[in-house]
């Protein structure tokens, strides 16, 4: 009776098969909890389940995950894995923060790790995998203030958490970064650095919505949009797709949609790319060595856990002036010298 | 109108209504549910263990059972109140949108009666919750005495209203959690909360106190639809609009009442599932209780008893496709399509009976449906 749901009903079910669980009995499982984009959103969910099915190659253990399709699923989700015998349970997403911190606190024995939140104070049987996004985001604004042709780029979020907001604040300076190294104006709609609001769907799961706020960011003179909402920013890509790429660009996040989005892959000027696969995949490889510890895992620019992906078909597109000032920023952000925070 | 021959035959006329119909369309949906998950590739051996883990996840250990009621209580009082309005021939498809304002008031008493005790607390936040939702159904009912808009139309108008209306008041100071800039509402304090019951067992037990006002409310609704007058106002313009005004039964109201109580109802459902498990509002918390409510009126035939069983059939089917997803694998959108299944098949009496010709009667059964 969920109308957002059916139409991801068919796929769902044929990812769900690829995972026959059964045979003989495994030394060590790990189980992931999603949050409401599923396990096959093309980006979020789907970047942190890669860790777990990288992780059942690499080490021949077993992997689970449920879906969360509301709000509501996620104390149920966890507390019915509690049950299942996980060896670690990965919790996907920031609005699964609080219900991961009652169920750690509750079962201080079972190994925990949530990608996308930091507590303060500390769990002891929590790992929080959060990433400078930041980072990666100052590079893509700087790209598509260099790209863009109407001198107008545009963003939407999915709901304003901080997760979400730090691609937004960094694409946001990184498009002022360009501006003051080049004198220019290129303006950025969707997302206000000072009173920290902007443009949001309210949910991670509703393509139409994608489609409907990046129309509205085009209307307003858009051709670059980077839509911060896991698979809502499918939509998004589709309208991408049906205008035309000298229309209006696509910035993906989390994944390399490139990859992940075959259909639409040419509508990607490049992703912010979040790797919940390689930390989610760390954190197993600790759990079955003995060496799981509650704290904090950071991914940035310099060790590989956020980056900027390649421009595949839009590469000759790109000046290559504008790809050596891309690695010169990048070089200057690992070492300090420039801020994206500021 | 079934035709009363004798006490006997109208006994075994509902007896096939009430009870082979819905069994037989939920065998029905189970079976298709299978050729589904079979047509998609998964083997046998997994559709079985799927199954069998649907049966252990809903009644097969003490958290099974406790997570079915969890599940179970908001349906069957959003049910309630959509069985109610049912009867009184309005269909009412805004129970989502009474959720959401029934669970909003709860959460705003909740919150600001904090500093009271739990004997004030707890029930005025009950109560806030189904004034909400009846107030906010109460919109629909006079819209449709007072100027004839359909309440389809203008229900599903009011729970996108709803929708909107959360996002903004989830941002507003008075609700919002301090420091996230994100919708979402303070935490409940302790005495305005539906108490967990069985903690004390194990702390992961969710089952809470809004069983018993689940189970009140059952009751309530019976008392209300066969032994009040009220509810027999209901019944009788639900049955014929005409022949009930002519009988001097005053239609206008009868509208607004029957939505008032439904939205109360609805607003009950909101506000059990803010103060007794999730303890806050977000976007989100109505999850589509209302809609699926719709389908567990239709499964109980619009009687508060069954009502009350298709609730815990759609509770256990919830609480079984989590441990369906977790044992086999097997994505918890089957069970969205097992719903749908049962939904269809409940609508078409006509097809059950042909499937499954046991146990019903020939000859005056054949007549119904007139």
């Amino acid at each position: 009776m969920k109308a957002i749901r059916s139409n991801r009903v068919f796929s769902a079910i044929a990812v769900a098969t690829a995972l026959v669980v059964g045979g003989p009995a495994f030394a060590f499982t790990a189980c992931q909890v999603t949050d409401t984009g599923g396990i096959d959103d093309n980006s979020f969910n789907q970047t942190a389940w890669k860790g777990v099915q990288d992780a059942i190659e690499d080490f021949g253990i077993e992997g689970r995950f449920l879906e969360s399709t509301a709000e509501t699923d996620y104390e149920a989700n966890i507390n019915s894995l509690i049950d299942g015998a996980c060896d670690i349970i990965v919790t996907v997403g920031f609005l699964l923060g609080d219900a991961t911190r009652d169920a750690a606190l509750a079962n201080p024995d079972q190994p925990f790790s949530i990608v996308d939140f930091a507590y303060d104070p500390e769990i002891p049987n929590v790992l929080g995998q959060v990433y400078a996004t930041d980072q990666a985001a100052f590079l893509a604004g700087y790209l598509a203030a260099g790209m863009t042709e109407t001198k107008i780029v545009g963003t939407f979020g999915g709901i304003n958490i901080p997760p979400v907001t730090i691609f937004m604040d960094g694409f946001v300076k990184g498009v002022e970064h360009w501006n003051a190294a080049k004198d220019d104006a290129v303006e950025v709609l969707g997302w206000n650095l000072e009173d920290r609001e902007g443009l949001f769907t309210n949910n991670f799961d509703n393509l139409d919505d994608g489609r409907a706020f990046a129309q509205n960011l085009y209307d307003e003179g858009a051709d670059i949009v980077l839509p911060v909402a896991g698979p809502v920013g499918l939509g998004s890509a589709t309208l991408a797709d049906e205008l035309g790429i000298d229309q209006l660009k696509i910035i993906g996040v989390d994944a390399d949609l490139y990859f992940t989005d075959t259909e639409r892959q040419h509508v990607y000027l490049t992703s912010i790319t979040k790797r919940m696969d390689a930390t989610v995949r760390a954190v197993i490889e600790a759990t079955m060595k003995g060496e799981f510890e509650g704290g904090l895992l950071v991914g940035t620019l310099e060790n590989g856990g956020v980056g900027l992906a390649p421009f595949h078909d839009m590469d000759g597109l790109v000046p290559d002036d504008l790809k050596a000032e891309l690695e010169a920023l990048r070089v200057g952000i690992i070492d300090g010298s420039i801020s994206v925070s500021d | 109108m079934e035709k009363a021959v004798s006490g006997r035959v109208i006994g075994r006329t509902q007896f096939e209504d009430l009870v082979l119909v819905p069994l037989y369309a939920f065998v029905a949906a189970l079976v298709l549910g299978a050729v589904v998950m079979f047509a998609t590739g998964v083997d046998l051996a997994t559709i079985g263990q799927s199954f069998v883990a649907l049966v252990r996840g809903s009644v097969g250990s003490l958290n099974a059972v406790s997570e079915t009621l969890t599940a179970a209580a908001p349906l069957v009082l959003a049910g309630l109140g959509l069985a109610l309005g049912f009867r009184a021939g309005l269909f009412n498809i805004g129970a989502e949108g009474q959720v959401i304002m029934g669970g909003l008031a709860a959460v705003v008493a909740g919150v600001a009666l904090g500093g009271m005790p739990a004997i004030v607390a707890l029930p005025l936040s009950i109560l806030a919750g189904a004034l909400a939702g009846a107030l906010y159904a109460g919109i629909a009912g006079w819209l449709r005495a007072a100027t004839g808009a359909h309440e389809v139309i203008s229900t599903i108008m009011l729970n996108l209203i709803s929708y909107r209306l959360l996002d903004y008041l989830l941002r507003t100071p008075l609700i919002q959690k301090e420091g996230r800039d994100d919708p979402i509402s303070k935490s409940i304090p302790e005495v305005a909360e539906l108490p967990r019951l069985l903690t004390f067992i194990d702390v992961n037990l969710r089952v809470h106190a809004g069983i018993f006002l689940m189970l009140a409310m059952v009751a309530v609704a019976y008392w209300l639809l066969f032994r009040s007058k009220l509810g027999f106002e209901f019944r009788a313009s639900g049955e014929n609009a005409i022949a009930a005004r002519f009988a001097g039964i005053n239609a206008g109201m009868t509208i607004v009442l029957a939505m008032c109580v439904a939205g109360a109802l609805a607003g009950l459902a909101g506000a059990n599932q803010v103060l007794g498990v999730l303890d806050r509002a977000t976007p989100g918390f109505s999850a589509g209780i209302g809609f699926d409510a719709i389908a567990v009126a239709l499964l109980g035939r619009s009687h508060p008893v069954g009502v009350l069983f298709a609730g815990l059939l759609f509770g256990a089917l919830e609480a079984g496709g989590r441990q369906m997803q977790v044992d086999a694998g097997v994505s918890i959108d089957l069970i969205g399509i097992i719903q749908a299944l049962i939904i269809v098949f409940i609508a078409a009496p006509l097809l059950v009976r042909a499937l499954f010709p046991w146990g019903f009667r020939r000859g005056p059964s054949k007549k119904e449906g007139s």
